[in-house]
């Protein structure tokens, strides 16, 4: 693979370019400077911070050190799906569904693709495992925090609906197919349309990233198609476990409606 | 006979009362004294303490949804969850006489919701619940929306579910509507919950 390495120089003329936004911002008095700042500088950070574990992860090739950097990873997702729900569920709930959920259908997708479709050697390589892994769970947090908000949501919406359809006998799965059908479809919206405009609207970042580091694009093209497939089944997989779980948590053993199971800070987030 | 024993539930008082078949129990109160509440709890909407039996028989032993087919509970506001009227009922055609009855047109089945006033969703949710022939009917306020030969309408056709063994607990702050409906009467008032006759 033959790519062009860029120097301190190359970024920091780069850089520049956010040093002409913070202008703009005392110009027009945007009053942007300040998070522009902390932004630009969390990102250098934490960008140096990532290249130097995942050097240090592909040296010493431990499976045990990357299991340990695939388990931050999810948990920071988790609370990144905490952090997006308006109603949250009460107690560990709250965390610990989205968290759980994802946990389970990243990894699963993630060693399904390692094991049976780009095979590394061995199979746990962070090399392949880990940037994988990163991009399964960003869209399967994405699908799964709208799959729970759309979720509580409705529930709370339609809470007479339920009620009502709870009063004349219906059971909880029955009363809250709406729902849960609405809250399926939001979480799988993001990756229908990803997949319909991947390629005409925009092209993939690792896809551009593979071409820029010397790839043949034809040969990109394959990575970027499994990954978007990875991406549709971890999405789907991780979104239904999380709907499922939060209908159950709000219904109970005798088919009531359990909104008081929802946090009573809701406004707080 | 559905038997409520030391029922409680928020601010509800512990309430414990016999409903013989074809009996009616009128339930009055203040606002806030947990009439709505007894309703719930009754019909097991909420979690509660106390026992409710009906002909001996714990609900805790009966599925859930069958209870509330059984001991149906039917909101002041009843809730929608099609957008038209017609999709609310599993049998459109049973629920013809009802609507004649209570002076309700047949074509209503297509009206969406939203255009129904509160009188008619009052209606349309009593009926809804009468079709399924419960044991026990729990109306809360039936009739607060509606005009007088509709009131009487609704009691009427309460009443001949009564005359075929069902029984009910009415929530009404009508005296005049008490008396007609029922002979003996709850009264919740400052944490009690004392029975008296009409």
């Amino acid at each position: 693979m033959n790519y062009i390495q860029l120097d301190l120089i190359d970024l920091a003329i780069a850089g520049s370019l956010v040093l002409l936004n913070g202008g703009l911002s005392l110009v027009l008095h945007l009053q942007l400077e300040r998070q522009l700042l902390i932004a630009t500088g969390r990102m250098i950070v934490q960008l140096l911070l990532v290249g130097f574990v995942l050097t240090t992860l592909f040296s010493t090739m431990s499976p045990l050190w990357t299991g340990f950097a695939a388990l931050a990873m999810i948990l920071f997702a988790g609370r990144e799906i905490m952090a997006r729900q308006e109603r949250r569920l009460a107690g560990l709930w709250s965390y610990g569904l989205g968290t759980s959920c994802m946990l389970v259908a990243a990894t699963l997708v993630t060693v399904f693709a390692l094991t049976t479709q780009v095979r590394p050697d061995p199979w746990y390589h962070p090399r392949y495992g880990l940037p994988l892994l990163g991009m399964i769970l960003g869209n399967t947090m994405t699908g799964i925090s709208l799959g729970l908000h759309t979720l509580t949501t409705a529930l709370v919406r339609e809470r007479d609906g339920i009620e009502a359809q709870l009063s004349l006998g219906a059971t909880r799965n029955l009363a809250l197919l709406p729902a849960t059908r609405s809250a399926m479809r939001s979480a799988l919206m993001p990756i229908v349309n990803a997949m319909a405009a991947t390629g005409l609207v925009a092209l993939p970042g690792m896809m551009t990233g593979q071409i820029l580091a010397g790839v043949e694009p034809t040969e990109a093209v394959k990575y970027q198609l499994l990954i978007m497939f990875l991406i549709a089944g971890g999405t789907g997989l991780g979104s239904l476990a999380a709907v499922m779980g939060g209908a159950y948590r709000l219904t109970d053993g005798r088919h009531r409606l359990r909104l008081d199971r929802l946090s009573p800070s809701a406004d707080n987030s | 006979m559905l038997s409520v024993r030391a029922l409680r539930h928020g601010s509800l008082a512990s309430t414990t009362f016999d409903l013989a078949d074809g009996e009616c129990l009128v339930a009055q109160g203040p606002s806030g004294s947990g009439k709505t509440l007894l309703l719930r709890a009754i019909a097991d909407l909420d979690p509660c303490e106390g026992t409710v039996l009906l002909d001996g028989h714990s609900r805790e032993v009966i599925h859930a949804p069958r209870w509330r087919r059984l001991v149906t509970y039917i909101s002041t506001s009843p809730g929608w969850w099609c957008e038209k009227v017609g999709p609310h009922f599993a049998d459109w055609s049973a629920a013809l006489p009802l609507l004649t009855a209570l002076g309700l047109p047949e074509e209503c089945g297509g009206w969406p919701i939203q255009r129904l006033s509160t009188g008619e969703r009052q209606r349309l949710g009593l009926i809804r619940a009468l079709l399924l022939r419960p044991r026990v009917l729990l109306l809360d306020e039936p009739t607060s929306g509606l005009d007088v030969p509709a009131v009487a309408a609704v009691e009427d056709l309460v009443i001949s579910h009564f005359n075929t063994g069902a029984s009910g607990v009415w929530v009404s702050h009508d005296d005049a509507q008490a008396r007609r409906i029922a002979r003996r009467r709850l009264v919740l008032e400052n944490g009690n919950a004392k029975e008296s006759m009409l």
